[in-house]
């Protein structure tokens, strides 16, 4: 059991009752959909990105605990920080999610600040896809794609 | 509560015993999470007795041989069993003719089938085919694609907030232009039992051929193909206590027979020159290739088994098993059951406010209680109640009412944690 209290942190219920930057954009330059067929998760992430900066970033949609409090850190964090930022940082935690599954030590737990309250994903390999759904959807609307599933 | 629990059927009269159902399926001893699997997923598989998987691996061991074609002994030998299943299959079913059941690889397979090789000799431009808002997708897609390429119409025929299929509205949408009806005859999300035998009637009296897609049906109630006046009839073998890569098409013989082959190959041919093939007869005209002989022969010893215990008092058993769960579940603050017909069988859907789907199936995992979670293959249907998924507990002979109760406790674990 102790490893679903380090699933469901304090933190993530939190943010998953409450979410933060729940809401759409009016002025939003760059947005995609993310969607995860699986369990039916589907968001849309909304930026407003300027010289680099991420001025806005708001999401919207429904999906379950996991993913939604994942969108909403994601929001807080990377809102007033550069776009390259927000790459790495996504790299960081896939890293950090999937440590256990593909054996490495994830290392880069420490360098997370808040996020790293979603290492206890990488026990449960079912649900990595849930907490990294907002990320990949950022990813793809930094790209300027529109639409990107998790399968 | 207690009081519903020694009202069990644990032992009856006519032989039942749990516990014996229980000792013959060897992965129910396995802890998961070190603790006692709780399996209630059966609607997406059930597990398999010693019989079926003693039979598959005697098989193997004994008399592995292709089948129609060897003089040997060996092969005489897996021919006899694989027909002899055609056989259980046939008396199973009540079909006329073991000639009319066709061993496909599942349910999924038997309706492309039936749409590639039916629905495309019948279906043309302007066509309408008739499913039901609670179908799996298995019998939306392939009609879908038929639809597609032939220029015809996929109708819906509506369901209450039950998960009740509107008679009325169907029957009204039965017209010159229908050219099959696709029915589930057992819900997989819902457990909705469909009032098969009145739709085949409407549908005949305006001459339409109906297929019923009995993938959740066949286990928990059982079919009379003949009583039912079906013209096809659908399931898979792993949802019986059988092997997965197994399941059946029953067709009417004379549709059958007027029909064109599905796939070509070996088997189902009488003869072949490079200028002309003369198709074999039936059942073999649809079954090319070597087929899944260890498959076939699981199956077999799966109906045999439902046979041995007898399916009246599986069904009996649970009927008990959902009357309980429904209450049990029902009196938990913030769960609302999916699927509430009052023709029931087998599957308990439900949601919990606040709470979603996902999050119960790993939370309930780790107490060793396997559901399913997701949209349950059946997309449209999560769209008609408004809710993306369900958390799904689904019943065979061998659960228990602790288990549901385990199920219950589980639930309020799950609440516990998102409190
Ligand atoms: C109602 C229904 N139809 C069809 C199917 C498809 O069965 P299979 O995947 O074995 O072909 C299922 C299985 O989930 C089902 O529940």
């Amino acid at each position: 059991m102790s490893e679903l209290q380090d699933l469901y942190q304090e933190v993530i219920l939190e943010h998953s009752k409450h979410p933060r930057n729940f809401r759409g954009m009016e002025n939003a330059n760059l947005q995609a959909e993310g969607y995860n067929p699986l369990c039916g998760d589907h968001y849309t992430i909304f930026l407003e990105v300027e010289d680099g900066i991420i001025r806005d970033i708001s999401f919207q949609g429904a999906g379950c605990a996991i993913s939604k409090a994942s969108a909403s850190m994601m929001s807080q964090i990377l809102k007033n920080g550069t776009t390259a930022e927000a790459e790495e940082l996504f790299e960081k935690f896939h890293q950090a999610v999937t440590g256990k599954e593909s054996g490495k030590e994830p290392d880069a737990v420490g360098s997370l600040g808040k996020l790293e309250a979603f290492a206890g994903v990488a026990a449960f390999p079912t649900r990595i896809k849930c907490a990294t759904l907002a990320w990949h959807t950022l990813h793809a609307a930094l790209k300027g794609d529109q639409v990107v599933s998790t399968e | 509560m207690s009081t519903t629990l020694t009202a069990f059927r644990t032992s009856t009269s006519s032989g039942f015993d749990i516990e014996r159902v229980r000792a013959d399926f060897p992965i129910l001893e396995q802890r998961v999470h070190d603790l006692p699997l709780v399996y209630l997923d059966n609607a997406a598989t059930t597990q398999k007795p010693r019989a079926v998987i003693d039979a598959i691996s005697n098989y193997y061991l004994s008399y592995n041989a292709n089948i129609h074609r060897g003089v040997h002994q060996l092969s005489q030998s897996a021919t006899d069993a694989y027909e002899a299943a055609r056989k259980s299959v046939q008396t199973f079913l009540n079909a006329e003719d073991a000639k009319e059941i066709i061993f496909v690889r599942g349910a999924t397979e038997a309706i492309n089938l039936v749409a590639q090789s039916y629905g495309r000799q019948h279906v043309n431009s302007g066509d309408e085919i008739i499913v039901t808002a609670m179908e799996h997708h298995s019998n939306i897609v392939p009609w879908q694609m038929l639809c597609e390429e032939k220029g015809a119409h996929l109708r819906v025929a509506p369901i209450n907030d039950a998960g009740e299929l509107l008679l009325d509205e169907f029957e009204a949408m039965l017209n010159a232009k229908t050219k099959l009806v696709a029915v589930v005859h057992t819900s997989n999300v819902l457990g909705t039992v469909n009032p098969v035998r009145r739709i085949v009637e409407m549908a005949h009296t305006k001459g339409i051929p109906v297929l019923l897609d009995g993938a959740q049906a066949v286990p928990h109630g059982g079919v009379d193909v003949r009583a039912l006046d079906c013209d096809f009839y659908a399931f898979s073998g792993h949802k019986i206590y059988g092997p997965t890569g197994i399941g059946i098409l029953y067709g009417k013989r004379a549709l059958l027979e007027a029909m064109p082959p599905y796939q070509g190959g070996g088997d189902m041919i009488r003869s072949v020159t490079f200028e002309k093939t003369i198709y074999n007869q039936l059942p073999y005209k649809f079954e090319a290739g070597t087929p899944d002989i260890a498959g076939v022969v699981g199956l077999g010893a799966a109906i045999e088994y439902v046979n041995g215990i007898g399916l009246s008092d599986i069904v009996a058993h649970e009927e008990d098993l959902l009357a309980y769960g429904t209450e049990a579940l029902g009196a938990i603050p913030g769960l609302t059951l999916i699927g509430t017909a009052k023709e029931k069988v087998s599957v308990l859907s439900f949601v919990l406010e606040g709470i979603h789907p996902h999050d119960i199936g790993t939370i309930l995992d780790r107490q060793g209680i396997a559901i399913r979670t997701g949209h349950h293959c059946a997309q449209p249907l999560m769209q008609r109640f408004g809710i993306p998924a369900t958390a799904r507990a689904s019943l065979a002979v061998y659960n228990t009412a602790q288990e549901i109760d385990a199920l219950v406790a589980g639930i309020h674990k799950v609440k516990e944690v998102f409190a």
